[in-house]
């Protein structure tokens, strides 16, 4: 029989610092490409479209290190991962939808931004997998 | 579902960490399986049982 959850969760730990670097790296890169235009390029459209084309790059190679991260853990450790994508995923849609929402009413005198809501996913994330790390503990 | 995972280990002298290295998992995922917290899969089931010389049935039993 194939096995493919207990494989090498050991070797996790190697990929972790590849996922790391590949993070940072596309941050730099967004942050480069948000404030490069005003601050170092003076709003030169080639220098702009040559910094989202590399944090697209990057951002592909960081998708890429997860996935490879993903497939190097084990059974419980991808259930708790998995588990806590399915929460994050079903409240980004279900809030992110309804901040629109509230955005298109004038419900809220401010713009709905993007950001909010990557910001709201990166804390359910965080805070899913640490529940869900605790749960099984 | 129960298990006798703590009892063979103990008896086999291993700790959580050294029967997590040798079926290639963590030492919480060990931890949750020994606490019945999360069940193994069916791959990991047969790790352990060989491991230890027992059928699965005699390591598993439903609760």
């Amino acid at each position: 029989m194939k096995d493919q959850n207990t494989s090498s969760c050991n070797s996790s730990s190697k990929e972790l610092p590849q996922l790391a670097i590949w993070t940072f790296a596309w941050v730099a890169s967004m942050a480069l490409a948000s404030f490069g235009p005003k601050f170092l390029w003076n709003d030169n459209q080639t220098l702009s479209l040559i910094a989202i084309s590399l944090n697209v790059i990057i951002g592909i190679a960081m998708i890429l290190a997860n996935k490879k991260h993903f497939e190097k853990l084990d059974e419980l450790q991808r259930k708790i991962q998995l588990e806590a994508m399915g929460i994050t995923l079903g409240l980004a849609v279900v809030l992110g939808l309804a901040y629109s929402l509230l955005d298109q009413t004038n419900i809220i005198s401010y713009d709905a931004d993007i950001s909010h809501v990557v910001l709201l996913i990166g804390i359910t994330y965080l805070v899913a997998t640490f529940i869900g790390t605790r749960r099984y503990q | 579902m129960k298990n006798s995972i703590k009892v063979l280990r103990a008896a086999n002298d291993l700790t959580q960490a050294d029967l997590a290295d040798k079926v290639k998992v963590s030492r919480q995922t060990i931890n949750a399986i020994e606490k019945g917290k999360f069940d193994p899969s069916l791959p990991l089931a047969f790790k352990i049982s060989k491991l230890f010389n027992k059928t699965i049935e005699e390591i598993f039993q439903e609760e």
